[in-house]
């Protein structure tokens, strides 16, 4: 268990006879209480392909059923049921050609994380940028490595002032955010765009106006009952 | 056995009826929302419905003329795969009864297309007699695009997403062709009864 926010955990999972999976796909979590009862969530992987462990990274859903347990009630050594991966469209593979937009809003970072590592552990010399958007610097998932990608890394903070050592800004996002961050669209990027339903639909948006086109642009959305 | 997560207790939803949430589903109040694109803007003035393939001479629709149509209001449980469900969801929409109406269909099978590229695919079975609607509007509003607005198919006795959003028009066909999250690991059916997920199920 590692803690990343005061919010979220990421849980390193040792899952015997995993398949493998691609960047960008998730996993469905079940548990099972004494009395047989079960809850099932899906949450993103977090880990690049071809690491020995799978972490799931976590926020805390204050009235949801899984992610209480997951961040506050799971030790090491606990069980719990684990179906995948699943998902094969929000994927993103180092055989493909051309560069690589990931938007991010809040946890929506920890598939495009998966992908982030995976185009570092790879060598790929594909174009690759990542913008975030989060409320604050202490909600920032994976905060010190990203450092260590600050050139590619770019923070909005849309509730304080980001440090002056990030590439960033203080405001929601917008088209003349995603222009400096680029690729533009005449560069033809896979983009890559997860998070909140609202800032999906205002990212996506804002995307097509900029000239990307649609089927570029993979999308992955959670409400607040995705606990 | 599943092993015990232990310590695990969980939010028993005591006030959902279990005869209405199938295997591994949770009860909510929200409209969650799941797609794999951006949400298709078409001004109704550019929209038509569709009706093609293996049913002979292909039928069109205009806007006007799709929302003259007799319509229903339904109400309905939706069962979404990421394991949301939501009870009495009330639709106006325009059964797919009706669009069929005249014409005599030889394929068993038909595939939704949609505005952003989206397609599903289902047995005719399962569209016909009053299993599934053209719909328009969600709770007495014009459907909101991010729900799939102007118009979606609303197919509930299978997981939402075969109720395809930004929907245009349907395609009959002779063979059953998977249509989009059928060619990305889900289910080629989709009876949330029966807990069809993913390929494997």
């Amino acid at each position: 268990m590692q803690v990343e926010t005061p919010h979220a955990k990421t849980l390193v999972l040792d899952v015997p006879d995993w398949p493998g999976h691609l960047p960008g796909q998730h996993v469905d979590v079940r548990l099972t209480a004494e009395d047989g009862y079960q809850s099932e969530r899906s949450y993103s992987i977090a880990s690049a392909p071809g690491t020995t462990d799978l972490e799931l990274t976590v926020e805390r859903i204050d009235d949801g059923e899984v992610s209480p347990w997951l961040t506050e009630e799971a030790q090491p050594g606990d069980q719990f049921e684990l179906r995948g991966p699943v998902g094969g469209y929000f994927v993103w593979d180092a055989s493909l050609e051309g560069p690589v937009l990931l938007v991010a809003g809040g946890s929506g970072l920890v598939p495009l994380m998966a992908i982030l590592r995976h185009h570092e552990n790879t060598g790929s010399g594909a174009d690759l940028r990542l913008l975030l958007s989060a409320r604050m610097l202490e909600d920032v998932l994976y905060r010190s490595e990203l450092e260590r990608y600050r050139d590619v890394v770019h923070l909005t903070l849309t509730r304080e002032q980001p440090p002056p050592e990030w590439n960033g800004w203080s405001r929601r996002i917008d088209a003349d955010m995603l222009r400096d961050v680029g690729p533009g669209a005449d560069q033809h990027p896979h983009v890559y765009v997860c998070g909140p339903t609202p800032f999906v639909e205002e990212a996506a948006r804002l995307l097509v106006e900029l000239g990307h086109l649609p089927a570029a642009v993979h999308t992955e959305r959670f409400g607040p009952s995705g606990g | 056995m599943p092993p015990i997560s232990r310590g695990f207790r969980g939010r028993r939803q005591t006030e959902v009826d279990p005869s209405r949430l199938p295997p591994g589903q949770y009860a909510t109040n929200d409209f969650p929302v799941l797609s794999a694109g951006p949400t298709p803007h078409t001004p109704l003035d550019e929209w038509s419905f569709t009706l093609g393939g293996a049913v002979g001479e292909a039928k069109s629709w205009t806007w006007e003329e799709f929302v003259a149509m007799p319509s229903e209001v339904v109400t309905r449980d939706i069962h979404c795969v990421t394991k949301w469900s939501k009870f009495d969801t009330e639709w106006r929409g325009v059964p797919v009864d009706r669009l069929l109406e005249g014409t005599e269909p030889w394929g068993k099978y038909m595939v939704a297309w949609c505005d952003g590229g989206y397609t599903t695919n289902l047995p005719l079975a399962d569209v016909v007699d009053g299993k599934a609607w053209v719909a328009y509007e969600y709770a007495g509003e014009p459907l909101d695009p991010e729900h799939g607005g102007p118009a979606r198919l609303l197919v509930p006795h299978l997981y939402f997403w075969k109720s395809a959003k930004w929907v245009r028009g349907i395609n009959l066909a002779e063979q059953d062709e998977p249509g989009f999250w059928e060619s990305y690991g889900y289910h080629n059916y989709g009876d949330p009864w029966k807990e069809q997920r993913y390929w494997s199920d």
